[in-house]
């Protein structure tokens, strides 16, 4: 982490963090991390339940690559919090057939870039044993970890996992933007009975929302498959997730300085997927956006416009849907380029310009 | 990599603490054995030298395959011989001809075109009622898929294997699972899991959740084969194993062929069990052709395993038939080496002379039981096949633990569906409400 705390990091975590206190609705509760919402989260359902238990490269004593289990072996110790040897096929494994004995796994993933090796246990084991034996044998187990872009680690350590998990029916994924969504959220992902891909960002560990007494009590749990409108509008959808939904509520901020009213839609979680909030929304805006980090090619944002095109919400539509996401290339290394590789407020903002007045440029929204 | 750097960047600040007042107390106390001094790495506690040695597969000798009989079902040596009573004994032989008729009908029932697939057990038969004679009944076994002897010796009879492989419902498997790929809550045997080697971690983390448990009486066992030991699961599931102290056997039937790839082509060094040491594992080499040497060689692992000592047992063996219905072995190996391991080398063959010795079996019983073994898999097959097939709302569940509103509707429509164009639809051929 330290190594990874550029100047540029850090100057983008204080702007975040502006601007996550200006956009949020309830000042009046506490701020608190994403990072300690997702630690107090486990820590919780640690304390709950007995068969919870975290394994994952540095998790121990280390308190994780990102903090995010900071405290946790000094309190629950070797049994309950586990550093693996570098193996994410093994330790994956592990996870699951800790899952299928009982046990509760909580299996850190120390960026989702890596869950690449791990796959196969991920979608043909963790995703179908439910299935495979007839019910017999369920999997309560979350996969965790940062994903999506960081800052300045290029092509491999990059990229978007939302929706190749959220492909495969069997697996629940979840992608939290706000303290509150993280600490709700993981709390029921690790209730769940199903297993569940949990993903984060590590631009948004360290940026403070506030969060009300309700949320921090060790009750709060939020339901997977709601999405939650973060602003209401009346002239355009904007659908998104993780911290799509900052670059979405920037844009809104500016362009209600234009008179236009955007509804924002933070999906919360990708698989299941709330389309009835969004074809509501549609049916009052009659426009919709969306916005995500991924790249454009069979990714979330197609997914909700095949969705709108099966429905009868199409109807209501009075132009075509845009998608804004992560340019369909490689991630440069290049900071000039990787901010432009990145969806911006202004890439919002002109698609939704666009969409309203219903130019159907020649051109690609980035 | 620039995650493998950032991480060792991590470990390394993690430890640079450490390690600088190790040093310094390896500096003023210098580890003096046998006027050798012990190099105190982290990594590694071994003497220096001061010549340069050069180790590979041949510096160190072959282990030694652990056996109890001789071909002819002699016991070598008296005290090997294990204290089994009769009927478990005869138990162990009667599985194994079951196993074997099972074997002959369903392969020819695939060829045919009754079944989609199957996989023969030929040559390994002792492998499996060895290992499941010297186990609890409790203790959880993650199979590969040529493993079917331990399934029949748990208790699953033949009736319901071969429902698993026609799919109808009364397979436990709600007719989801490819054949052969068996699976039993009731008798502790995690259903089958089609990709090579994802079982192997995953027993370890099975393994991991008993040792949690208050006064642990049960181990894993998982079976896989020296092909499936090239897996990246297999090397995590070896370390994890020894890093975690989990008690499980890893037990590797070493059958010569990974489909047509002869061990020679699948590694270069002495076989499996050399990768435990290693490793940091309890390491056991048994003559897999011989059922008592595998149960002893079992009995020992579970006592160790038990005290959280994890072992790998590496059960030589030949894989006799074909890899699957979808292989004909003959394109790569002569007819000649696979009839040595079917007479003086055959699993079978040498546990029955060893009973005959022992006045417990004789030719007929042999005849009469092998009759029986055979019919009992035809009568099952024939009644499988006229079994119906699972009620078709069965297809929408199970998928998530709570059926999702999606799939809700779906179902609905489908119900709909067919209320109005039942007489399109073969449904006599599922199972009613």
């Amino acid at each position: 982490m330290a190594l990874k705390s550029s100047p540029a990091l850090l100057g983008m975590l204080s702007r975040i963090s502006q601007r996550a206190f200006s956009t949020s609705r309830a000042l009046t509760s506490k701020p608190v991390t994403v990072r300690d919402a997702l630690n107090q989260a486990i820590d919780e359902e640690m304390e709950r339940d007995d068969k919870v238990f975290v394994l994952g490269e540095e998790v121990a004593q280390y308190d994780g690559a990102y903090k995010v289990t900071r405290g946790l072996w000094k309190k629950y110790g070797d049994r309950r919090v586990i550093d693996t040897p570098i193996t994410e096929i093994g330790f994956a494994g592990i996870a699951v057939g800790a899952a299928f004995a009982g046990l509760k796994p909580v299996c850190e993933f120390m960026t989702f870039n890596f869950s690449m090796q791990a796959i196969d246990h991920i979608i043909n084991s963790a995703a179908k044993t439910f299935y495979m034996s007839a019910g017999g044998v369920p999997v309560p187990i979350v996969f965790r970890g940062p994903n999506g872009a960081a800052s300045g680690v290029a092509a491999q350590h990059s990229q978007c996992f939302a929706a190749w998990y959220s492909h495969c029916p069997g697996l629940k994924v979840i992608m939290p933007y706000s303290s509150e969504d993280a600490k709700g959220l993981l709390k029921a992902a690790i209730r769940d009975p199903d297993p569940v891909v949990f993903l984060e960002d590590e631009i948004m560990y360290g940026v403070q929302f506030p969060m009300s007494d309700e949320a921090l009590s060790s009750d709060f749990v939020l339901p997977i498959g709601k999405a939650k409108i973060e602003r209401e509008g009346r002239h355009i959808t904007v659908v998104c997730a993780g911290r799509a939904t900052d670059t979405a509520l920037q844009a809104a901020n500016e362009l209600a300085g234009k008179g236009i009213e955007c509804e924002v839609i933070n999906l919360r979680s990708i698989r299941p997927l709330d389309f009835d909030t969004i074809a509501s929304s549609i049916a009052r805006t009659h426009h919709l956006i969306t916005v995500e980090q991924g790249w454009p090619q069979s990714g979330i944002g197609a997914e909700i416009c095949a969705r709108v095109m099966e429905s009868p919400v199409f109807f209501e539509l009075d132009a075509p849907v845009w998608r804004v996401t992560g340019a369909d290339v490689p991630m440069p290394y290049a900071r000039s380029l990787e901010a432009l590789a990145l969806p911006r407020p202004n890439d919002v903002v002109s698609a939704v310009a666009s969409v309203l007045s219903n130019r159907i440029a020649g051109e690609a929204s980035n | 990599m620039m995650a493998r750097a950032l991480r060792n960047g991590v470990t390394f600040l993690r430890f640079n603490a450490r390690r600088s007042t190790r040093l310094f107390s390896t500096h003023t106390r210098p580890e003096i054995e046998n006027g050798i001094r012990i190099a105190e790495f982290p990594g590694a506690k071994a003497p220096y030298v001061t010549e340069l040695n050069v180790l590979n597969e041949k510096t160190y000798d072959p282990i030694p395959i652990y056996r109890v009989l001789d071909k002819n079902g002699n016991v070598l040596i008296s005290s090997e011989e294990p204290n089994i009573d009769k009927d478990t004994l005869l138990n162990m032989y009667k599985t194994m001809i079951q196993l074997y008729q099972m074997d002959k009908i369903l392969y020819e029932s695939q060829r045919q075109g009754r079944i989609s697939f199957y996989m023969t057990n030929y040559g390994e038969e002792g492998i499996h009622v060895g290992s499941a004679a010297a186990l609890s009944p409790e203790d959880l076994v993650f199979a590969q898929y040529r493993e079917t002897g331990v399934l029949l010796y748990r208790g699953m009879t033949v009736t319901e294997l071969v429902n698993q492989c026609y799919g109808n419902h009364e397979d436990s498997g709600k007719g989801r699972h490819m054949p052969v790929h068996y699976g039993s809550k009731q008798h502790n045997i995690v259903t089958i899991s089609s990709p090579l080697a994802t079982q192997m971690p995953q027993a370890v983390g099975a393994a991991y959740a008993y040792k949690r448990q208050p006064a642990n009486e049960r181990c894993v066992i998982c079976y896989f084969g020296e092909g499936a030991a090239s897996e990246g699961d297999a090397f995590a599931a070896l370390n994890f194993a020894a890093t975690l102290e989990c008690p499980v056997i890893l037990f590797c039937r070493n059958n010569g062929y990974a489909i047509s790839t002869p061990s020679s082509e699948q590694y270069r060094g002495d076989g499996i069990a050399s990768r435990g040491p290693a490793l940091g594992l309890q390491t056991i080499r048994v003559d897999g052709t011989d059922a008592l040497a595998v149960y002893n060689a079992v009995r020992r692992a579970r006592e160790l395993a038990l005290q959280n000592k994890p072992v790998l047992i590496e059960a030589m063996a030949y894989r006799v038939g074909h890899h699957s219905t979808s292989d004909d072995s003959t394109a790569y190996r002569p007819a000649e080496e696979i009839n040595k391991w079917t007479t003086e080398e055959s699993p079978i063959n040498k546990l029955r002379l060893y009973l005959e010795r022992k006045g417990i079996w004789d030719a007929e019983s042999d005849k009469a039981f092998a009759k029986e073994a055979r019919n009992s898999v035809v009568r099952s097959m024939q009644e499988a096949e006229r079994k119906q097939k699972p009620h078709w709302k069965e297809m929408f569940e199970d998928v998530y633990y709570d059926m999702p509103p999606s799939l809700q509707k779906q179902m609905k429509q489908m119900e709909e569906h067919l209320k109005k164009y039942n007489e399109k639809y073969p449904m006599n051929q599922f199972q009613p409400e």
